[in-house]
């Protein structure tokens, strides 16, 4: 080596050459390996699929990753194994606890013992009522299918729902089929509905008709601008605009 | 060429089985009891300890959280239940007067794992070695905590593989052991001590804890010692052990000051002359050079023994 390359110049210090070296080294490792672990990160926080449920008061989604340590304190809770931890593949990040409504839905205990097993309160205790809980909404997926839609009267669903006749109400409607007999539609009111999956767990078919979904995904939901002119004109118990003329609708012509 | 030399060989010869073994038993006997206390319910259904060593709930009264997993959740920006608050605090504290580091050596479920690959390259002398720079680990924590904070998730969780033996062993998922066999594989192949001693953040953020801690190995026999480097082929850590050994020259204490000291005793078992013991951080004795030192050291193998 000729000695102009080991002394390239004036000031050259090779103590700090060689700290600046292995800070660059180290810094370029230390990124390169966040930038992966972030990327696991970011693959698994947005891999919870539709059919695996989060525990009852479990924070939404981004802040539950935030809160759950994965030590599974819910799931030795559960006394009805309901609950699992996220396998690699199951689907929720890894270690973290969910279950699925078809193989065994939340039995809804009074106690939620899992909510106060939970030890950084990703499972919220402001949960303090089972009623309250919001693991999904159950949703008619499978409307042709339904043996209730059909015209039969299986009822199953609806028998099983811990809020009978409040989260799944049965709604008569005609029979289009026979022309004479009644349709008694399972309707499921979200605001009753805890998703804990007894009804998908229950439903006759081979493919439940009846699924729980994550309420995102369940629900629609209309702009926060959007007003209902009779819910507001309730509120405000009187016409929303005083003296607006209701002009007559026009209606089809009548041909001669 | 002679034979290679056998660290630990002669302290057994010279002073039995057990006497050169009493330290890595005795460790290997804690980290198997803090193992049963979680897998004793979840095997047989006697509850002592429930949940993993991220968080727990030991005879439905004592929590204790990691430290490091709860810095993280904060990083990513939830504060948590009083519960891992307080569980946290145990175990900082508790850490943080004994030693951080005896978690490595005495708790840690992968220090088997790093153990056995250390031995297995002792014994087919493998001395390919990837220099890892020491303050690597450092490097590590830090980027564990940006992780969670860029992420706004517990993100380290997901690989860390403590905690993924511990839920693989007890509740049942198989994709701890896959993280275990590249660890293995890295420690045997590639870099000496690679995971523990150079990449684990855990291991950082406990040295980290490990300052102040008053467990400690003293060289106290270092007058005896004959340079037969038993105690730095078996360390784990071996850049901690010359400042005290070797020490007296400069004035320094006989005592293991170094935070990386994971106090694992693998060193007061091996040494043939009985120069290193467990002691309390502020224990400054040194044996004496004189006649006295045989018997002193007898004494030693008594008190291990």
């Amino acid at each position: 080596m000729s000695s102009d390359v080991e002394h390239p110049g004036k000031g050259f210090d090779p103590k700090r050459r060689k700290a600046l070296q292995d800070l660059a080294r180290h810094a370029t490792g230390a990124t390169a390996a966040g930038a992966m672990l972030a990327g696991l990160a970011a693959q698994q926080s947005s891999a919870l699929p539709a059919k695996t449920l989060r525990p009852p008061g479990a924070l939404p989604e981004h802040e539950f990753l935030a809160a759950c340590v994965r030590c599974g304190l819910c799931v030795r809770a559960c006394p009805y194994k309901t609950l699992k931890l996220a396998e690699i593949g199951d689907g929720p990040a890894i270690g973290t606890p969910y279950f699925v409504a078809r193989d065994v839905p939340c039995e809804m205990c009074d106690d939620i013992p899992c909510v106060k097993a939970c030890p950084t309160g990703a499972l919220a205790k402001g949960l303090t009522e089972i009623d309250k809980a919001k693991m999904g909404v159950a949703s008619l997926v499978g409307r042709e299918t339904c043996l209730n839609m059909l015209g039969l009267r299986c009822d199953v669903c609806y028998r099983v729902c811990p809020a009978i006749d409040k989260a799944i109400t049965l709604e008569r409607t005609h029979n289009l089929r026979t022309g004479k007999h009644a349709v008694f539609e399972p309707f499921v009111h979200a605001d009753a509905c805890t998703g804990c999956g007894k009804c998908e767990k229950s439903c006759v078919l081979e493919v439940a008709a009846i699924k729980v979904l994550p309420v995102a995904l369940a629900r629609g939901e209309g702009g926060a601008h959007y007003k209902l002119g009779w819910e507001e004109k309730k509120k405000a118990g009187q016409e929303l605009v005083p003296g607006l003329i209701d002009l007559p609708d026009r209606m089809p012509e009548v041909p001669k | 060429m002679s034979a290679v030399r056998s660290p630990g060989m002669a302290a057994r010869l010279q002073h039995g089985f057990v006497t050169a073994n009493f330290w890595l038993l005795a460790r290997r006997l804690a980290q198997l009891g803090f193992f049963l206390v979680f897998a004793s319910g979840a095997w047989f259904g006697l509850w002592i300890a429930k949940g993993t060593l991220s968080s727990s709930l030991t005879l439905d009264v004592l929590p204790l959280t990691d430290p490091l997993i709860l810095l993280q959740g904060l990083a990513a920006r939830h504060l948590p239940a009083s519960s891992a608050l307080i569980g946290a605090g145990i175990v900082t504290a508790a850490y943080a007067i004994l030693g951080g580091r005896l978690y490595c050596s005495w708790v840690c479920p992968i220090n088997p794992v790093t153990d056995l690959a250390a031995w297995t390259r002792r014994k087919l002398q493998i001395t390919t070695d990837w220099k890892v720079k020491p303050e690597t680990r450092l490097w590590m924590l830090g980027l564990v905590i940006a992780a969670a904070a860029a992420t706004g998730t517990i993100a380290y969780e997901l690989i860390n593989p403590i905690t993924t033996l511990y839920r693989g062993l007890l509740f049942g998922a198989s994709w701890g052991f896959a993280s275990i066999a590249l660890i293995f594989l890295l420690d045997v192949f590639v870099a000496k001590n690679g995971w523990c001693g150079h990449v684990c953040p855990v291991g950082a953020f406990y040295g980290l804890l490990n300052t102040t801690g008053v467990v400690r190995v003293s060289a106290a026999g270092r007058v005896r010692c004959d340079d037969c480097m038993d105690c730095y082929a078996v360390c784990p850590e071996m850049h901690v052990i010359s400042p005290a050994l070797k020490g007296e020259r400069a004035g320094a204490g006989p005592v293991i000051a170094s935070i990386d000291c994971t106090a694992c005793g693998r060193c007061v078992d091996v040494c043939p002359e009985r120069v290193f013991r467990f002691t309390h951080r502020f224990d400054q004795r040194v044996d004496p050079s004189d006649g006295t030192a045989q018997e002193t050291a007898k004494a030693n193998v008594g008190v291990a023994a």
